[in-house]
């Protein structure tokens, strides 16, 4: 699960422990490969794509989409977003923002792949999608995630995915640069 | 946290915390759209019994931004003209469900009396000489967004500190953050004792000037004063003014602040509060932001201001 909802999450200000590691660095890296592929051939090139990594789990993945895309096809620009501000459970729990939103150019009439680490409820991209509309207006929004663990309570689809993995609903999912882990947070 | 009374209420910890989340709403403020719907669905009263430009629009432009609904009361338009006394002006404002409660008052403690009558949030806007948080706030986020941090800087706060709730917020957040302050004044304009403020005193501007990072102008709050404790304008410039001539002596790096408003030609000349080294119209676009956080954090972020939950902090 992305950082900024596992700390929330009970136990509160516990560690993730790994249970299972599901996708080592290679298989990372070429999931990555793969999902640019993917984008240059959906969208016919990659003129007018801009890459949005959504803090703080879907950051360093932009940036490597982006490096795959340099090498693939051409350079696309790359912002982060935070969505603290247009959460729906503010008030219900800290919402504090991880770090400034950073989005140089103009969306208006772009194809915008948002990027993000975990996919789960969908209640982060609502939000991103909300923020993104301040910014401009894109021509499409597409959503690229590392791993789609279902649970979905939005009507929110991804349409690039590294792994489709099954989960209970209160397991955790870790994404870095190691890999993909599923496994809980205990309080230490 | 559910109040914002005094600076001590936050700590070092608390003014870092806030001062974090005002880059971001820094960030919104820059946008061409710069509103966020953080706060839908809450109202924010400014409750001003004194009068005031910069720190009413700034709170209002502040929740607006952040998409609550603001109510405004200004007293010669209100029952109090009539004779209803603040306890019942105040717990009717509460009673129509607000959220918080911004409150500027010519008499010291009136925001913490209001805050034990009701249920929303309180946030002080100004109280007689006492306090001004939000002001000390945006005054560190001015400073630090110059300067990366105030540890260690020169800081000499000029004039009339008596009457200043400004400087007594002023010195609290400066000095907890790590500054070291001077304050430069007429035995006549300093408070009758300094004890235990953490803070240096000289009576001569030009013994300082050279060496400092930050120089600190207040305004000269003639209508504060009941008695002549200066000779006249005139002298009060020629030994306390920040004069072209004055501001030619600060360092290249140095920033020169006033709370607003100003006197010119009486603690400021014109030509200074134009200096490319001033950063006064940078101290009231931060004021915006600074109050979008504390808004946020009161009302919105359910995060507990005073001890910043560990995970949180390590992350930002």
């Amino acid at each position: 699960m992305a950082e900024r909802e596992r700390h929330a999450t009970p136990p509160r200000g516990g560690v993730f422990v790994a249970r299972t590691m599901v996708m080592d660095a290679a298989d990372l890296r070429r999931a990555v490969t793969r999902i640019a592929h993917e984008i240059v051939e959906r969208n016919h090139g990659v003129d007018g794509v801009a890459l949005i990594g959504l803090q703080t789990g879907g950051v360093p993945l932009a940036r490597r989409l982006g490096a795959a895309l340099a090498d693939v096809e051409g350079s696309v620009p790359l912002g982060t977003l935070d969505v603290a501000f247009y959460r729906d459970d503010i008030g219900l729990r800290p919402v504090v923002p991880e770090a400034v939103t950073d989005i140089t150019f103009d969306l208006s009439g772009r194809t915008v792949v948002l990027v993000d680490d975990v996919l789960f409820t969908g209640r982060t991209v609502r939000a991103a999608l909300n923020a993104l509309n301040d910014y401009g207006r894109p021509r499409a929004v597409q959503l690229a995630v590392m791993v789609d663990r279902g649970h979905r309570q939005l009507p929110i689809r991804p349409d690039y995915v590294g792994k489709n993995l099954p989960t209970r609903f209160d397991e955790q999912v870790d994404v870095s640069e190691e890999g993909v882990a599923i496994g809980d947070v205990v309080r230490p | 946290m559910k109040h914002l009374l005094e600076v001590a209420d936050l700590g070092a910890d608390g003014i870092d915390q806030v001062l974090r989340l005002t880059d971001s709403f820094v960030e919104v403020s820059g946008r061409t759209i710069p509103k966020v719907p953080a706060l839908r669905g809450k109202t924010v009263v400014s409750l001003f019994y004194e009068d005031s430009t910069r720190t009413r629009l700034s709170f209002e432009t502040a929740a607006k931004r952040l998409s609550a609904d603001t109510m405004s009361f200004s007293v010669s338009s209100s029952s109090v003209s009539k004779g209803e006394g603040l306890r019942d002006t105040v717990e009717t404002i509460d009673a129509m469900g607000v959220d918080a409660i911004v409150v500027r008052h010519k008499s010291s403690g009136v925001p913490w009396r209001i805050a034990s009558w009701v249920r929303a949030s309180v946030v002080n806007a100004g109280d007689g000489w006492h306090e001004h948080p939000t002001q000390a706030l945006l005054d560190c986020y001015t400073i630090r967004s110059r300067r990366g941090s105030l540890d260690g800087l020169r800081i000499a706060i000029v004039g009339d500190i008596a009457h200043s709730r400004v400087a007594r917020s002023d010195v609290t957040a400066f000095a907890a953050l790590g500054a070291s302050v001077t304050l430069v004044a007429p035995p006549t304009l300093l408070p009758p004792s300094l004890e235990g403020w953490p803070v240096q005193v000289c009576h001569r501007l030009d013994e300082v000037l050279g060496g400092l990072d930050v120089v600190y102008l207040l305004r000269l709050q003639r209508e504060r004063m009941t008695e002549a404790l200066i000779p006249s304008l005139r002298e009060y410039r020629t030994l306390y003014g920040l004069t072209a001539e004055r501001a030619g002596r600060l360092r290249p790096d140095a920033l020169i602040m006033h709370p607003g408003p100003m006197n010119r030609g009486v603690e400021i000349d014109a030509e200074a509060a134009g200096d490319a080294r001033s950063v006064i119209t940078a101290q009231v676009a931060n004021g915006v932001a600074v109050r979008m956080a504390v808004l946020y954090l009161l009302l919105g972020s359910g995060a507990d201001l005073v001890a910043p939950l560990p995970e949180l902090a390590a992350q930002a």
